[in-house]
């Protein structure tokens, strides 16, 4: 392998530039932006040109000349038949297409009014994809035969059962540590005992039915965009469709009633195993028996608390399977998007499913407590 | 180093092969393949399905290790230990997948602009007057620079892919299946056109296809992969004299044999 090499070589009429060696894109010494400037500068002084000891030269070597000569051919050049038609085919190179500028005027309007608009394109997408699941319910009312069964067990066992191990461990250390910090709080009062109301309340009220969501969300929402997603960009949806086979019946409906099912009893669960946590803690930092703390919660904690926690459950289940459906069926065919979308799905039914507790908070705010 | 070696140095040849065995839990896929494919020269790989063409294929460019045996390119181990060598070496051949594998989060421009900036020695206008060069060379225009992967047609996706390969001038094309998916129409156009750039830069060709027309169109030479191993291999002339069953069912065909027999002598 020989070094692309440049001379200046003296005539009697001027300078000629002759170059030698491999001028290819693995060959090139480096930098190659030195290079092309070097050459650029002898170009500037002499118009001759000398190509024909020039070994092998590719097109990255006829561009990087093309470039030097300002686009042009020199005045004299003397260069074999195949690198002539190398450098032809430079020369054809179409001026370089700018890509269209937006024009910079009024960006933040034009981003605001983008933004609202994609918003209310969204909230309008997943009004009809609920008028179409209330329809496909309504169809299962007159043919109960064709109820999707298999893949409503299906997702309710994704979602619900394998969902437990993760939901008691988080849960439970969430009582721990809830009801250490209160613990230390209470004592300072000598107001021990409320420890069971503060725990009873918060974690069957708020803390189960919030903690699940945020949990079911990041787990089984993704899951789920991330699937209709890869259907849609594999054209299995409209494979689907061709068979004649509804996809909101066949994919959305059943994680969406799945979900409205195992959401409640996750909480439950969830709740269940906070409790026992800050039960642990409670005997264990202020020597709080453990048939005094059971004794004592239904006395304290208002059996309505278990069902708002239960219908916050059911509602953020349907919100979260809804949320991850509607991004789902958005993904375009392209990883970025696939990407960007299940980002968006997650975030969206988290903060929806907060909103939301907010909202239950404000209509339930005279229910349930003592 | 001996007086011979020093004035008489041969070329290495492109692909070299030596007792190559793929095996997959307890399924042998080939046993003991020698294979040497010369620079410049056209391969045409044909096998049954589930004959490990593929297998083979992705052996040679590096993608997955042979149970047993070595792939040589240029003279150089494919998989050598030393990773700045097995960079050096994977930037001297392209290889064209037969879904494309465009990068789909990427324009077309970026897309072949790609490897041009791994190499980080370019400065961005000379890789667009690359780009734009490459894009040429596959008959496409400029302003399909700025379309989307998913934006494209079949016949498109296949230029684009066959521009990405070529872009860092790879000395070899390794080709899975070129022509699969395409009306024959496009795919006739499409062998024309490699076999135009082939003539131009001079690279390597190795492909594996089922279609007898792309054989006809590009391959110099034929290797048939049957039973485990490469039963014939040469130009087809050479092929169709070995007596095999494989042999006899693929170019069973009049037309098929015609083309391949037509092209290839």
């Amino acid at each position: 392998m020989t070094v692309a090499t440049i001379e200046t070589v003296r005539q009697a009429d001027g300078a000629q530039i002759r170059l030698s060696g491999e001028w290819t894109l693995v060959t090139l010494p480096p930098p190659i932006a030195g290079l092309e400037l070097r050459l650029r500068d002898l170009a500037s002084g002499n118009t001759c040109w000398d190509l024909q000891p020039i070994e092998r030269m590719d097109s990255a070597g006829a561009i990087l000349l093309w470039r030097a000569w300002g686009r042009q051919w020199p005045a004299s050049l003397a260069v074999s038949g195949a690198h002539r038609s190398l450098l032809e085919r430079v020369e054809a190179i179409s001026a370089d297409v700018e890509p269209e500028q937006p024009s910079a005027s009024w960006t933040w309007i034009r981003l605001l009014g983008g933004g609202a608009l994609a918003a209310i394109g969204h909230l309008a997408a997943l009004l009809a994809l609920i008028g179409q699941m209330l329809l496909d319910v309504a169809h299962l009312c007159v043919h109960p035969g064709d109820i999707p069964w298999r893949e409503f067990s299906a997702n309710l066992y994704k979602s619900g059962a394998q969902a437990l191990p993760v939901t008691a461990l988080i849960g439970f250390l969430i009582g721990i540590v809830l009801s250490y910090l209160s613990a230390l709080q209470l004592a300072t009062f000598g107001a021990d005992v409320f420890i069971v109301n503060l725990l009873g309340i918060s974690i069957v009220r708020e803390l189960g039915p919030v903690l699940v969501a945020v949990l079911v969300a990041g787990r089984s929402g993704s899951a789920m965009t991330a699937q209709i997603g890869v259907m849609r960009v594999t054209e299995e949806i409209d494979a689907l469709a061709t068979m004649g086979v509804s996809r909101s019946l066949r994919l959305v409906l059943p994680k969406v009633l799945a979900l409205a099912l195992a959401m409640p009893l996750l909480v439950i669960w969830c709740s269940a195993a906070g409790i026992v946590g800050g039960m642990v803690a409670a005997k264990l930092q202020m020597d709080l028996s453990f048939g005094f703390f059971i004794d004592t919660l239904p006395k304290v904690v208002p059996v309505a608390n278990v069902w708002i926690g239960l219908g916050k459950g059911a509602v953020f289940g349907v919100l979260i399977a809804l949320i991850a459906c509607h991004f789902g069926l958005r993904v375009k065919p392209n990883t970025e998007s696939l990407s960007s979308r299940t980002t968006t799905s997650v975030v969206t039914s988290i903060t929806v499913a907060i909103l939301v507790d907010a909202v239950f908070a404000v209509l339930t705010r005279g229910v349930g407590l003592p | 180093m001996s007086a011979r070696s020093d004035s008489g140095r041969q070329t290495p040849p492109a692909i070299e092969i030596r007792g190559l065995c793929t095996q997959f839990g307890d399924v042998v896929i080939h046993r003991d393949i020698d294979l040497d494919v010369e620079a410049g020269q056209m391969l045409g790989l044909v096998g049954g399905s589930g004959s490990g063409k593929t297998t083979l294929l992705r052996e040679i460019v590096g993608l997955l290790a042979p149970s047993k045996g070595s792939v040589k390119l240029f003279g150089q181990a494919v998989l050598d230990p030393d990773p700045d060598l097995r960079r050096q070496l994977r930037r001297r051949f392209g290889m064209l997948f037969q879904q494309g594998a465009l990068f789909s989060a990427l324009s077309v421009f970026d897309n072949i602009a790609f490897p041009l900036r791994e190499l980080r020695l370019l400065d961005e206008g000379m890789i667009a007057d690359l780009v734009l060069l490459k894009l040429g060379m596959v008959e496409l225009e400029a302003r399909h620079g700025r379309l989307m992967p998913a934006e494209l047609s079949g016949g498109m996706v296949k230029r684009v892919a066959l521009a990405r390969a070529l872009s860092l001038e790879p000395e070899l094309l390794v080709l899975d299946e070129p022509t699969a998916g395409l009306d024959p129409d496009r795919s006739e156009n499409f062998v024309n056109l490699i076999k135009m750039l082939q003539k131009a830069l001079g690279f390597t060709v190795v492909m594996v296809t089922h279609d007898p027309e792309t054989l006809a169109g590009l391959a110099t030479r034929l290797a048939v992969l049957a039973d485990q191993r490469i039963v014939a291999c040469g130009t087809a002339a050479e092929v169709f004299a070995v007596e095999h069953p494989f042999i006899r069912n693929f170019f069973s065909s009049g037309r098929a044999a015609a083309t391949v027999r037509q092209g290839a002598c």
